[in-house]
């Protein structure tokens, strides 16, 4: 019996089987997954990339809770058409303090990686609401109760500090602050806004301070709502990088 | 393993699995399947030499074709900007007045820029610019910055009350009681004189007690911004009162709200976002709906 019909031991014994092919997958998964973790050029080296505030955090669960990501990706392809459409491709280092990360597939609304800044706060707030009242074909739903429903962040410092868990460089003093860092950013004139920028914002090489989270009364009404995560979260999605700076020759992929 | 048995039939060994009598051939895998399975692995050793393939402990093997699918999108870009730019050579250093001299040139900028205004613009103006409550009409030729084109130019490129540090930016202040709490600047009573008196501006046929006494708080009030006449001034990006076009709908209960406690209307900067070229057809395009002056 040559060696190639020795197979035959392999498939008329299904334990033996099964074995053989959880060590040939295996060693896919070791060979195209297990590099990514190691090997410094997965996550680009860039400026600017901070962890998120957690206002912008609360705002990222309910864009979780409400399902967004089955209409739309977080993820600008490096093809023309996409980047002449929504701006640079997506770089890995933009969502690596993404848990879970909403990169997608799919695209019913268009891609949201950088909807940060395109549109005002007002826009987003008559759009969530109702999307027809500012794109009369709009198929998206809305979302009228989220400026009605007052933000629940009793356990944000648990949340900021779950995610330092899984990796995400927050402090001490960022989870011992969570709650009034959210409130902060909400109301631009506070007391506490500038204790939250000082934390969050992000030295440059040059030394200068960048990504400094914005403070703005996001749902126009002064208040917290699920309206005001939302939007604060919105409104910061793809503007951490600064592309005039950033060197694409330095990590072709 | 079962012993050897051989189909009568068909003359050929099977694998000894039977069911209701019926017996499985142990016939090979065709040949043309098995060539191609080879080759396939052929082709694999090749793709590996050509194209980024095995990762290592500091790198991966690059392949001898440097592929890049990020580097070729750029490239990508590049070509069609290239492109572009030798269909419209003199778009981006030709000023506005050159550029409408030549037609072709002012037709591609035209096309360029109504692309760009479904894309970027659209979702707040409308599809056919008209606008609505908030949104400025940009085809009438009622302007709250200016209609000339270079005004057009720089409301597109920083914005208005926008993030840019160039942006268009002016505040009319709270009238009605503050949000902090205290007292208003102007009763509610005052408020509406003045709501009448400007409502009666662009509505002549209206009359009512107030209209008087709301043109004297005006003139203590609201003339540093509005104007002597209420016609507004570009300068702030302040409305004209006087005509029917309102940003806000202009009812009189629409005048009281934004008197009592207005809206500062935002739009984003474009700076960063869109190219000099795209900005320019824009420009050209918002100019040329009509509205232009
Ligand atoms: C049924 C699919 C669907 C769902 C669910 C959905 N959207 Fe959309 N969304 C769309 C479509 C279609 C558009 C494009 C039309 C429009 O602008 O309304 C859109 C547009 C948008 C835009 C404007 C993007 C741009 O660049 O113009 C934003 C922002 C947005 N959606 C946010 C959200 C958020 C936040 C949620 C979850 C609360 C959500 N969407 C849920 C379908 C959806
Ligand atoms: C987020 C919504 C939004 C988007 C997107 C937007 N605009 Fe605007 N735009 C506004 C608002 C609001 C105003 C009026 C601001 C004010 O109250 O003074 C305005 C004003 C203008 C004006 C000045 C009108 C005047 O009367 O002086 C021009 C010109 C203009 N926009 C062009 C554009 C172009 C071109 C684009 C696309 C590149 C664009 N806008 C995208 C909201 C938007
Ligand atoms: C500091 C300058 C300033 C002063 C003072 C001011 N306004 Fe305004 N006003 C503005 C600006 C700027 C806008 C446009 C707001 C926007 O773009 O969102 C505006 C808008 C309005 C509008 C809405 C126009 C429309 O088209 O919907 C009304 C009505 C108005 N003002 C009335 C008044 C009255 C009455 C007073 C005096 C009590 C007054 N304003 C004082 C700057 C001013």
């Amino acid at each position: 019996m040559s060696l190639m019909d020795k197979h035959v031991v392999l498939e008329k014994n299904s334990i033996l089987l099964v074995l053989g092919i959880i060590i040939v997958i295996a060693i896919g998964g070791l060979v195209e997954i297990v590099p990514l973790f190691y090997l410094k050029s997965t996550i680009e080296k860039v400026e600017g990339v901070r962890p998120y505030t957690p206002l912008e955090l609360a705002g990222r669960m309910i864009y979780i809770r409400e399902g967004c990501y089955n209409c739309h990706s977080q993820m600008i392809r490096p093809l023309r058409d996409e980047i002449e459409r929504y701006g640079h491709f997506s770089l890995a280092a933009e969502s690596m303090y993404d848990h879970p990360f909403q990169w997608g597939s799919k695209r019913t609304g268009p891609d949201l990686a950088r909807v940060g800044a395109k549109y005002s706060d007002q826009w987003h707030r008559e759009h969530l609401a109702n999307p027809r009242a500012v794109v009369p074909d709009s198929i998206m739903p809305g979302y009228p109760f989220l400026a009605r429903t007052d933000l629940d962040y009793r356990h944000i410092a648990a949340l900021v500090q779950a995610n330092r868990l899984v990796g995400v460089p927050y402090t001490d003093e960022d989870i011992a602050n969570a709650e009034t860092d959210l409130v902060a950013q909400a109301n631009p004139d506070g007391k506490d806004v500038k204790a939250l920028q000082d934390r969050y914002a992000v030295k440059s090489a040059k030394g200068e301070m960048i990504s400094i989270p914005v403070a703005r009364d996001f749902s126009g009404d002064g208040k917290v709502t699920e309206l005001t995560a939302l939007v604060a979260y919105l409104q910061m999605l793809g503007t951490l990088v600064d592309f005039k700076i950033y060197d694409d020759k330095a990590n072709p992929r | 393993m079962a012993k050897k048995e051989i189909d009568q039939h068909s003359g050929i060994e099977t694998t000894g699995h039977e069911w209701d009598g019926l017996k499985e051939l142990n016939n090979p895998l065709p040949r043309w399947w098995v060539y191609i399975f080879y080759a396939c692995i052929v082709w694999s050793v090749g793709y590996f030499v050509l194209y980024p393939a095995w990762p290592g402990i500091t790198g991966y093997t690059a392949g001898i074709l440097g592929h890049s699918s990020r580097l070729e999108a750029i490239a990508d870009v590049e070509a069609l900007k290239t492109v572009r730019e030798a269909s419209a050579k003199d778009l981006v250093t030709a000023s506005f007045d050159q550029i409408r001299a030549k037609p072709a040139l002012m037709e591609f900028a035209l096309a360029n820029g109504r692309a760009a205004f479904a894309n970027n613009c659209a979702p707040c103006h409308g599809t056919g610019a008209t606008g609505s409550t908030g949104y400025p009409n940009l085809q009438d030729d009622d302007w709250l910055w200016g209609g000339k084109i270079d005004d057009i130019a720089t409301t597109i490129r920083y914005g208005i009350r926008s993030t840019s540090d160039q942006t268009r930016v002016s505040q009319m202040q709270t009238f009605g009681p503050p949000p902090g709490g205290g007292d208003p600047v102007l009763k509610k009573d005052e408020i509406a004189a003045i709501a009448d008196f400007v409502f009666s501006l662009s509505n002549p046929d209206y009359k009512a007690a107030g209209i008087d006494n709301g043109k004297k708080i005006f003139a203590e009030n609201c003339i540093a911004c509005h104007g002597e006449d209420a016609k507004g001034n570009q300068e702030l990006g302040a409305p004209n009162l006087t005509d029917k076009i309102w940003l806000y709908s202009g009812t009189r209960d629409a005048i009281v709200a934004q008197v009592t406690n207005p809206r500062h209307g935002v739009m984003p900067t474009w700076d960063g976002k869109l190219d000099d070229m795209t900005i320019k057809s824009l420009a050209l395009y918002v100019h040329d709906l009509g509205g232009g002056k």
